[in-house]
């Protein structure tokens, strides 16, 4: 029950975060991310959020032009995974402000640290949005 | 939100966004990926805020795809630094590009060991984190201590013991042994009692790998468990920031519900009571709501629920509560819950007895399999895999193969994999499963692996009756239009060996049958080229009258391919040329192929293998795991007379328990606790004229599947003389491990006399006994003597009966008879005394004449075309050897309006034999196998009985 990777990329297929919390070659990931990014972008709003791929299971969840994906292992609670997702999200809207991928692209180190008080190890730490953002606006302070 | 600090950052990732193209990209990278090394390698006196600029960049062009080995260093030194702005950046990056296995992971060890135990939080927050994704070994054996100090501490704030519980888990992970299980039980346990919910979901995670790895240590935990469900159902003292959209935190219900799957079985009855109550409140409490966030949360929890639920075995009312509420989630709109409606089904069937109330569900699921999203077909696929059974095999299989023909190319590989599996394990008779394969090879041609033909060239060659039936069937598809290569290579094979038993049919000369298979020649590979130069010879000599035309033909064939591009193809056509021109001397030479020894199926045990291939210990496969070894009913039971040990294991899910004590004559009539599959080779001595007494060696597989795994198999060769028999059977131990106490008793039927010989008690691994067995036939009978096998394998007592391929048919030899002889002992037996015992049997499977013809054949009758003057009737003759041989004479005589009524006479001087052998071929005739015979005689193992499990069906094929 774990989480092996977090993805975000744009309806064009472009990665604009990867976090990985299993160890792949970059030849690995490059082929990974191509495969599954055809696969998910393909699909219709009337099909389900869970798409198998190898031994993965990817929840994704599409916010506009960007397509926010996680692949965990087989035993994982997807609906629980998808909701994370929309956690992930409310939090970056309410660090950024009605986030939008332009935001990711150019704080790529924001999204890194939000995500890292989120996901550890492949599970879930945190979910209260106070204590996510705690660290990164102190920092924000001291600028 | 201001731009960050880093200008440069931001023209970076300007200039790359754009690019163009991929060309234009990589340039621009490669651009910048040279000033970084100059800057890296030359400026020794780089900014702290310059540093941290260029690992951005770093991370940046990393997740573009490309290497950045050569900045892991500077990456890595960061986290050395003195501020915080730059050791955070040194760790997060550093644990995005490295590895565990990373070197310079090494040299920061102290470092990072010094920001864990120092009192900066921020600092120990950063190292602890960076520990908890890329930690290895050495980290493990280094800082276990430290952090499991952290964790346990009164005086660290939330903030800091949530990431320390997670370090620890990867850190346990890397080296179990820093965990030592005598403090941790009890630690673990006052974990629990934390009321911060960050700190309490990230310990549910340790403990979740704790307890998947010794549950009985962590056993002190499930109370705990239990009362953060109940505080978290009840909302009890859940700060506002850990709910969402108003349901207390999800994740941490969800993971708590997976902790206590991993106990084996919960038997408190306080906890139990508790947590039912707590279970109870979801399974009625969640409603659809229109909110789609907050409906995937209470949905999330359902089926976490539902997965616990279906663990701990719950009453009766519980589970059919659980299959109802999936059964209406397969048929809802919402494709999510749709989705995980089946998967969620598919998973209680691993676990539960609930297999009759899953199949009502079986039409909504067969909906599924066209749903227009593949991940729901998919999942709608492995629901009708793991459903399928003797019962449903035939609907299922064949749903499937309608499939196939619509079906996207993601999924055709794994449909026509599983629809072949299921065809041969739960096969109701084996030209079905004939069937099954051949329209699979039609649709899917490229995904019906060799395996798959190779399998059913197997069971033909081993199945007397199913030869011509195949054959015929072959010579059909090839008739077809494009005609898959697959199907030519099956078809030319099945031809080449058995077409000269359909040459009495219309289009099946040995003529025909050539000009048809060698349409295909000129566009086929090469392998297949040289399989259909071996059907060539096999027709040529195979044929009963040579026909010139034919010679011409095939020889010229030989002859062109004699100077062939390849080897193979090359030298079989020389040598067949040679071969053929020698004539009907060479007859014995292109024989039919001997019988194949059982084998296992290569297509299950590969089945077998890929389910055991999933790596991480999860929950369901531990659940597996226990519920093979709870199954356990009952120990050595020996009967109080000792005398034959009708013991029974139950296997898991049924939980009747045989009376010890069955007596012999009711044996066939206790359910056959084990499913088996018998397949018999039915000696081929239809010719008696040419044919010595005792026919060729029937060998025999009797592939016998323990229902958890096959560990024994069992196999059997026979041979036959008048009244007397002499079977071998090969005792198998396909485990890894001994059997003891190992007993092969055969409970010999009253007109059969048997002597068996000793088993010994014990087979040892991977070896094979032999039990030769003495079969003399005294008076005739249609009951069939059965195997009582039982042996220990470690763990319990396993015991099942099969039934032993000794059948009326065994003692019966075709008998040829002059015209004028057959009518004048026809005449004799009309009587008086009427020796000729007549019966009009309805609900006859509806045959062609030739092909019921071919039945009785099979059953060593041997047929006297012409004979009778009317061509609907069938008639023929054989000996049937008890303590004397009897002249038996047969006649069939078919309404042409209703081919399933028809009358049938059997006539012999000793009238027992003549009732026992009506009966017999009775039953072959009727529709379901025995289904419909009477159970004549008392102590007769009673059809109706039989028809439980694939057995039964199969054994209709004895």
């Amino acid at each position: 029950m774990a989480i092996r990777f977090v993805l975000l990329v744009n309806k064009q297929g472009q990665t604009r975060l990867a976090q990985y919390y299993e160890q792949l070659t970059i030849d690995e990931r490059r082929a990974l991310e191509g495969e599954i990014v055809r696969k998910c972008l393909a699909r219709t709003e009337n099909q389900c959020s869970f798409v198998e791929h190898r031994n993965y299971k990817v929840v994704y969840r599409r916010y506009a032009s960007l397509f926010f994906l996680i692949g965990v292992d087989s035993e994982e609670n997807e609906l629980a995974i998808l909701e994370f997702i929309h956690c992930v999200v409310e939090t970056m809207d309410r660090y950024f402000g009605n986030v939008c991928e332009l935001d990711i692209m150019y704080h790529l180190e924001k999204a890194h640290f939000i995500l890292e008080e989120m996901v550890m190890n492949g599970c879930i730490v945190e979910t209260n949005k106070s204590n996510i953002l705690g660290p990164i606006q102190l920092m924000d302070k001291s600028f | 939100m201001a731009l960050s600090g880093m200008r440069g950052l931001s023209v970076f990732i300007s200039d790359v966004r754009n690019c163009q193209n991929k060309e234009l990209e990589r340039a621009r990278v490669d651009k910048e990926l040279a000033n970084i090394r100059t800057k890296f390698k030359n400026d020794k006196g780089l900014t702290p805020y310059e540093k941290k600029k260029y690992v951005w960049k770093m991370l940046y062009i990393f997740m573009l795809g490309y290497d950045v080995d050569f900045g892991h260093m500077e990456a890595v030194s960061l986290i050395s630094a003195p501020k915080y702005a730059e050791k955070q950046v040194g760790y997060i990056v550093t644990s995005s590009l490295l590895n565990e296995n990373h070197d310079f992971l090494r040299l920061v060890i102290n470092t990072v060991r010094n920001d864990i135990i120092g009192r900066n939080e921020t600092f120990q927050c950063l190292a602890l984190t960076m520990v908890g994704n890329i930690g290895g070994k050495e980290f493990s054996e280094s800082l276990a201590p430290d952090v499991q100090k952290l964790l346990i501490s009164n005086s660290c704030r939330p903030l800091v013991r949530k990431k320390a519980a997670l370090c620890l888990l990867r850190l346990y992970r890397k080296n179990p042994d820093v965990v030592s299980v005598d403090g941790w039980a009890d630690r673990m346990s006052q974990l629990l009692d934390e009321r911060e919910i960050g700190v309490l979901t990230a310990v549910m995670s340790l403990l979740v790998a704790l307890v998947a790895n010794n549950p009985d240590a962590y056993w002190n935990c499930v109370s705990k468990c239990v009362r953060v469900l109940e505080r978290l159902t009840r909302s009890q003292d859940i700060p506002q920031e850990y709910t969402y959209y108003g349901i207390p935190s999800p994740w941490l219900q969800v993971k708590t519900m997976r902790v206590l799957q991993y106990f084996p079985a919960i038997d408190d009855p306080n906890i139990r009571r508790s947590l039912f109550e707590v279970l109870q409140r979801v399974l009625m409490g969640t409603d659809a709501v229109k909110n789609i966030n907050k409906n995937n949360a209470t949905h999330a929890v359902l089926f976490e629920a539902l997965a616990l639920v279906m663990h701990l075995d719950a009453e009766k009312d519980m589970m059919a509560q659980c299959v109802g509420l999936l059964g209406k989630f397969i048929a809802v709109r919402e494709p999510n819950i749709r989705y995980l409606g089946l998967e969620n089904m598919t998973r209680m069937l691993m676990v539960s007895d609930v297999q009759e109330s899953i199949k009502r569900h079986q039409v909504q699921i067969i909906t599924s399999l066209r749903d227009p999203d593949i991940s729901i077909r998919r999942r709608s696929l492995d629901l009708l895999y793991g459903m399928c059974d003797v019962t449903n095999a035939k609907d299922i299989v064949e749903e499937l193969l309608q499939y196939l023909t619509t079906a996207d190319f993601a999924i055709r590989e794994e449909l026509a994999l599983k629809a072949a599996i299921l065809a041969e394990k739960f096969a109701p008779d084996l030209s079905w499963y004939v069937d099954v394969i051949l329209q699979l090879i039609e649709k899917a041609g490229d995904f019906v692996s060799d395996d798959i033909w190779y399998r059913v060239v197997q069971f033909v060659t081993n199945n007397d009756d199913l030869q011509p039936y195949a054959a015929a069937k072959a010579r059909d598809f090839l008739d077809k239009p494009a005609v898959h290569e697959t199907m030519v290579k099956v078809a030319g094979y099945l031809l080449g060996e058995y077409s000269h038993l359909l040459s009495r049919r219309p289009g099946c000369s040995p003529k025909e049958v050539f000009s048809i298979i060698h349409d295909k020649f000129a566009t086929v590979s090469t392998p297949t080229k040289a399989i259909l130069l071996s059907a060539y010879i096999k027709i040529l000599l195979h044929s009963q009258t040579v026909d010139p035309e034919l010679q011409n033909h095939v020889l010229a064939v030989f002859r062109k391919n004699e100077t062939y591009l390849d080897a193979e193809v090359q030298q079989r056509a020389s040598e067949y040329y040679a071969l053929s021109r020698k004539g009907p001397s060479m007859v014995d030479v292109m024989a039919e192929m001997p019988k194949f020894p059982e084998r296992q199926s290569a297509l299950l045990k590969k089945a077998e293998d890929t389910e055991v291939d999933v790596a991480d210990t999860s929950a369901t496969k531990l659940r597996l795991m226990q519920l093979t070894s709870t199954a356990v009913v009952v120990a050595d039971q020996k009967p109080a007379n000792g005398v034959h040990p009708a013991l029974t294991r139950v296997p898991s899910g049924q939980r009747n328990i045989e009376a010890p004590t069955v007596p012999v004559a009711n044996g066939g009539q206790s359910p056959a606790p084990v499913d088996f599959l018998a397949i018999e080779a039915a000696p081929t001595h239809s010719a008696p004229e040419s044919s010595p007494l005792v026919g060729p060696g029937d060998s025999l597989a009797l592939a016998l599947m323990d229902n958890q795994a096959s560990t024994v198999q069992i196999g059997l060769k026979a041979e036959w003389r008048g009244n007397q028999g002499r079977i071998v059977l090969f005792l198998g131990n396909k485990h890894t491990a001994p059997l003891l106490s190992v007993k092969a008793v055969i409970l010999p039927p009253r007109h059969m006399q048997l002597l068996t010989s000793n088993v010994p008690d014990t087979i040892p691994p991977r070896a094979q006994v032999q039990c030769p067995v003495e079969v003399t036939n005294l008076s005739p009978s249609r009951e069939i003597p059965v195997l009582d096998f039982c042996y220990n394998n470690s763990s319990a007592m396993v015991s099942f009966k099969l039934r032993l391929p000794v059948i009326m048919s065994k003692f019966l030899q075709g008998a040829t008879l002059a015209p004028a002889d057959y009518i004048a002992r026809w005449k004799a037996l009309m009587g008086p005394p009427n020796k000729l015992l007549q019966e009009v049997v309805r609900g006859v499977k509806p045959l062609p004449l030739q092909e019921m013809s071919d039945l009785l054949g099979s059953l060593h009758v041997a047929i006297a075309p012409g004979y009778d003057p009317n061509v609907n009737n069938i008639v023929g003759a054989a000996t049937y050897f008890s303590e004397n041989p009897t002249l038996c004479l047969v006649r069939i005589e078919t309404d042409p309006a209703d081919r399933t009524q028809i009358r049938l006479t059997v006539g012999t001087p000793d009238t027992s034999v003549a009732l026992e052998l009506k009966e017999y071929i009775k039953e072959r005739l009727v529709d379901i196998p025995s289904g419909a015979a009477p159970t004549s005689l008392p102590g007769m193992p009673s059809p109706a009985d039989d028809l439980v499990g694939p057995a039964a069906s199969l054994a209709g094929l004895i």
